[in-house]
């Protein structure tokens, strides 16, 4: 076992999801009907427009549905975590009190969970879809490298993102309502329902602008092979900048917040 | 904020299709137009169906915190506390979403009025509610054996929602048994709107099979009410 702290707040997180294995398989029940479903009305979209939309065929934009199904139990689009209810009891403070970074220990939990996510929740939801949903796997090697890269990158920016988020509740007790905006608009943004290339131009842009893309689209894209060369080089370029921001934000917010930080009892 | 929020799933939601129709000409052989009074209507319904019964899904948290026992104590019966236990407001704005789509979606169709028109949608709407909120309570029966697998129900709940609002004819076979039959929401819009605007749906089903939507509804009525008694028959309560 290794003495590194953070190592084994990584570790911590892989193995504590492996206690609920029927949770687990419920995740993957629900995953795949979604998928079956959001196969079937992409697969219909590439259809009625003559096989090709935005850049997508058929196999690729079920590579698309799946690969996104498999990540869903791996990133955080519904906006709630253990932090944002350890501030609101007050257990936090106890957090503050160890000599370990809170931001760095709570993410790598968090990120532990999502890499043990994509072992019972990935991995099959990509099975299902090579056999059933028709998906095209990617061409090159470099594709599945560059991939899992990217895939690493964008669970990391999720959870760091909703990091941030929770330290709000520093400043306003019920954090909540902001989970329920955030759990609206992380999955529309981050290509969860449809490929973010489908949006009309200026919502495009605006997508392009928040640090939602890298956390599904751009390793979806990368991992698909739907992008590659220079292209997966700059998604991947983006998703690290995107991750020094948000950690850098929770960074700031965190000492802020340990200022401002009160808690009742004695 | 949280009344806010759920508004915005809502308009969302609405734009993911709308998103996806305007790539395209139509999809399943509906517009964007039609689309709309498919989504419009099923929204509508599994909203009512969420604002009076969709507490239901706190049934695992019942359990495992052992409240669930003082319900039984009561001379009422526990589907009826459950349901009562509490009615939030903020699930209300979720309603506009789904009216207002329905009601441009009624404006820009070409719609020919008559009785037998609105005689359809009022009937839609009230089976789709009925076949919505069966589903909640078949996932609530089902809750007293998964208990930590709640998300299994999630599939036919929250997946039913998100299939109501798509043509049928874009469904693999196995998702058409499974929404089509067993947990019917295919009932609850498309097939209702099918007959409405003559579209043709499915192949080998007549054009008025959207006027079939009750027989769903009883169904799923019953499948819901055999799901809640066994799960409450297997239920031991927390002790103590």
């Amino acid at each position: 076992m290794t003495r590194n702290p953070y190592a084994r707040f990584l570790a911590a997180g892989f193995r504590g999801q492996s206690a609920y294995p029927l949770a687990t398989f419920a995740g993957l029940v629900a995953n795949a009907t979604f998928g079956l479903l959001k196969g079937g009305i992409m697969g219909a979209a590439v259809a009625s427009s003559g096989g090709e939309l935005a850049g997508y065929s058929a196999a690729s934009m079920a590579a698309f549905v799946w690969l996104g199904q498999g990540m869903l139990g791996s990133v955080n689009f519904w906006g709630g975590s253990d932090l944002q209810t350890r501030i609101k009891s007050g257990d936090v403070a106890v957090d503050f009190l160890r000599p370990v970074s809170v931001q760095a220990a709570q993410i790598l939990t968090d990120i532990g969970k999502g890499l043990f996510a994509l072992l019972p929740r990935g991995l099959p939801s990509v099975l299902i879809g090579v056999l059933v949903g028709g998906m095209a796997l990617p061409p090159s090697a470099s594709a599945y490298v560059l991939g899992l890269v990217s895939l690493l990158i964008g669970i990391s920016v999720s959870h760091a993102t909703v990091y941030v988020l929770a330290t709000c509740g520093f400043w306003i007790v019920e954090t909540r309502g902001l989970s329920a905006l955030y759990m609206a608009c992380s999955g529309f943004f981050a290509g969860l329902f449809t490929p973010i290339y489908l949006f009309p131009d200026w919502l495009l842009t605006v997508t392009l602008l928040t640090p939602f893309p890298s956390m599904m689209q751009f390793p979806i894209d990368v991992l698909s092979g739907q992008v590659t060369g220079a292209g997966a080089w700059q998604h991947l370029g983006v998703q690290v900048l995107w991750l020094a921001v948000v950690l850098a934000v929770g960074q700031l917010m965190t000492r802020a917040g340990r200022r401002r930080l009160e808690v009742q009892g004695g | 904020m949280d009344l806010f929020g759920s508004a915005l799933v809502g308009v969302i939601e609405f734009t993911e299709i709308w998103v996806l129709y305007s790539a395209t000409d139509q999809i399943g052989g509906f517009t964007l137009a039609q689309i709309m009074l498919v989504f419009g209507l099923s929204d509508l319904a599994f909203s009512l169906a969420d604002l009076v019964v969709g507490h239901c899904d706190n049934l695992p948290v019942y359990v495992r915190a052992g409240t669930l026992d003082v319900f039984f104590l009561r001379p009422q019966p526990v589907l009826a506390q459950l349901i009562t236990s509490d009615l939030s407001l903020r699930r209300l704005a979720r309603c506009l979403v789904g009216a207002s789509a329905l009601t441009v979606g009624l404006v820009l169709n070409d719609i020919d009025w008559g009785v037998g028109t609105i005689g359809l949608l009022v009937l839609a709407l009230v089976c789709g509610f009925v076949i919505f909120s069966a589903q909640f309570v078949t996932a609530a029966g089902l809750q007293f054996f998964l208990i930590n697998g709640a998300e299994m129900t999630n599939a036919f709940v929250y997946g039913g929602r998100y299939a109501a609002t798509q043509p049928a004819t874009v469904w693999p076979r196995v998702l058409l048994v499974v929404f089509g039959a067993i947990f019917p929401v295919a009932f609850a819009a498309y097939l209702p709107v099918s007959t409405l605007l003559g579209i043709p749906g499915l192949a080998g089903l007549p054009a008025w099979i959207g006027w079939c939507a009750p027989i769903a509804a009883l169904w799923a009525v019953v499948v819901a009410g055999l799901c809640w008694r066994w799960g409450l028959r297997h239920y031991r309560g927390a002790g103590g």
